[in-house]
């Protein structure tokens, strides 16, 4: 048995257009909050597909892109410590905080290697004994339990030379203040991947608090067309509820063991999102007893949030869907992938990069 | 990036509890394998099975029998025969 093929079928695309199409009586506005749907969206060409009533709209679901200035400051101060190697994301190196990114410092000396997965960095604390490897975390809910491993997996092994800059955010409390106020949207494609881990339920606050559909989605274009349509369903009915359209994969409480795994390492903390301020308990910290593999303590972090100098850069409006990346002033003149001002142009799951590389208007 | 194909766990290996050796699975899929871990997934695979995979971990697990119900259900959707509720 093989899937590909069956979640990227053609004619299944097309016929849940057309279904998509008919249903839609009035405009309609969507928002997806996954960098890999906004990537998707545009690396299928489904926005061909969509009817011309709807508008689907990226939300703060790319990692790099909602990581705010003051903690790309943290990552720089870690990484010009004294016997410092930062372990990241490649993406993450390119982004600017308010003075200069990870590449500058790199160029300026500081050892900072790109890893796949926190085991890679786990992998580079084991082999290189006499430095202490930072593996600057970022992310939701999916990617968290993979950290939550590696740092059991560190106390296990009693490997002293491998901590955690904590950048992780959930998700729940920002959806919160996007829909708090005149936000527009007649519905939320919900990211699959956070619902695997956090269950279908979890999202029936936020539809019942603002009286918002939600559709859980997967990735492949079959996925998000079926989610779409029965988005579009909810929303021409009124109907604030959550539905499932991603069962493979989601279950009503999600991943209990999962969760287990990050509750024993990390607790809620306020965290800072590029663009949206602090955003009360919407990222996590690593708890007293695992200490040792706090970047924060063990470096004394101390990092106070300066105003970055305005670039005009608009990823804040971009990433809390105010505003398209074509709205933008630089869009394609002063910011390209190649020279990017802004995280939504650096990151491939920024929208910036996706409507440049895809042309989108 | 998250990758929304399940897939088909050919070889179990590894043990809980050992930090050296930590369960993973061989997964495999239009002939491509990789090595996955298993510490997050939420009910250990067994040969055969299917898991959904991030970052390298494995975060959920599915049975031959789920998957097969899955891709039904894309076959109704094929034949536009599904109740989309
Ligand atoms: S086009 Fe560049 S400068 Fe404008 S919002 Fe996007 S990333 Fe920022």
């Amino acid at each position: 048995m093989k899937h590909v093929d069956e979640y990227r079928d053609q004619a299944i695309v097309r016929s849940l257009a057309s279904r998509l199409a008919g249903q839609i009586d009035r405009p309609l506005r969507f928002m997806e909050v996954c960098g890999t749907h906004t990537m998707n969206i545009f690396r299928f060409g489904l926005r061909s597909l969509f009817p011309m009533s709807l508008e689907v709209v990226s939300g703060p679901g790319c990692p790099v892109c909602v990581t705010a200035p003051v903690d790309i400051d943290a990552c720089i101060a870690a990484a010009e410590s004294k016997n410092v190697i930062m372990a990241t994301f490649g993406d993450l190196v390119r982004v600017p905080g308010s003075r200069g990114s990870l590449a500058e410092s790199r160029a300026r000396g500081a050892e900072v290697e790109i890893v796949y997965s926190p085991i890679d960095a786990l992998g580079l604390a084991r082999a290189q004994p006499d430095k202490l490897v930072v593996f600057a975390g970022i992310g939701f809910e999916t990617t968290v339990p993979t950290v939550a491993a590696a740092v059991m997996q560190a106390a296990t092994l009693n490997l002293d030379n491998f901590c955690v800059l904590s950048l992780h955010k959930v998700m729940p409390p920002v959806f919160s203040r996007l829909l708090t106020g005149d936000h527009r949207l007649d519905g939320l494609l919900c990211p699959g991947h956070v619902a695997t881990i956090i269950g279908r339920q979890a999202f029936e606050p936020l539809a019942a608090d603002y009286s918002i559909p939600c559709v859980i989605s997967g990735f492949e274009p079959v996925d998000i067309m079926q989610a779409l349509v029965q988005l579009a369903a909810l929303a021409v009915s009124r109907e604030a509820r959550v539905v499932n359209a991603y069962p493979r994969a989601v279950d009503e409480f999600g991943n209990l063991r999962a969760r287990e795994f990050v509750n024993r390492i990390f607790q809620p903390a306020d965290a800072d999102w590029r663009g949206m301020g602090t955003i009360e308990n919407s990222g996590l910290s690593i708890r007293d007893a695992y200490a040792r593999f706090d970047a924060r303590r063990r470096l004394d972090l101390e990092v106070v949030a300066v105003a970055p100098s305005s670039t005009g850069c608009r990823c804040g409006d971009v990433i809390c869907g105010r505003c398209r990346p074509v709205d933008c002033g630089h869009f394609g003149n002063s910011c390209t992938p190649v020279n990017p001002l802004g995280p939504c142009m650096v990151s491939s799951e920024g929208s910036c990069a996706a409507y440049y590389r895809y042309g989108g208007n | 990036m998250c990758l929304a194909i399940p897939l088909q766990v050919i070889e179990v290996r590894g043990t809980t509890g050992d930090a050296l050796q930590p369960p993973s699975a061989i997964v495999t899929a239009e002939g491509v394998r990789q090595e996955v871990r298993l510490d997050v997934v939420d009910r250990l695979p067994v040969v055969g099975d299917y898991v959904i995979v991030h970052a390298g971990f494995a975060l959920h697990c599915l049975d031959k029998q789920q998957a097969r119900e899955n891709l039904e259900l894309l076959e109704q959707l094929a034949a536009g025969t599904d109740e989309t509720r």
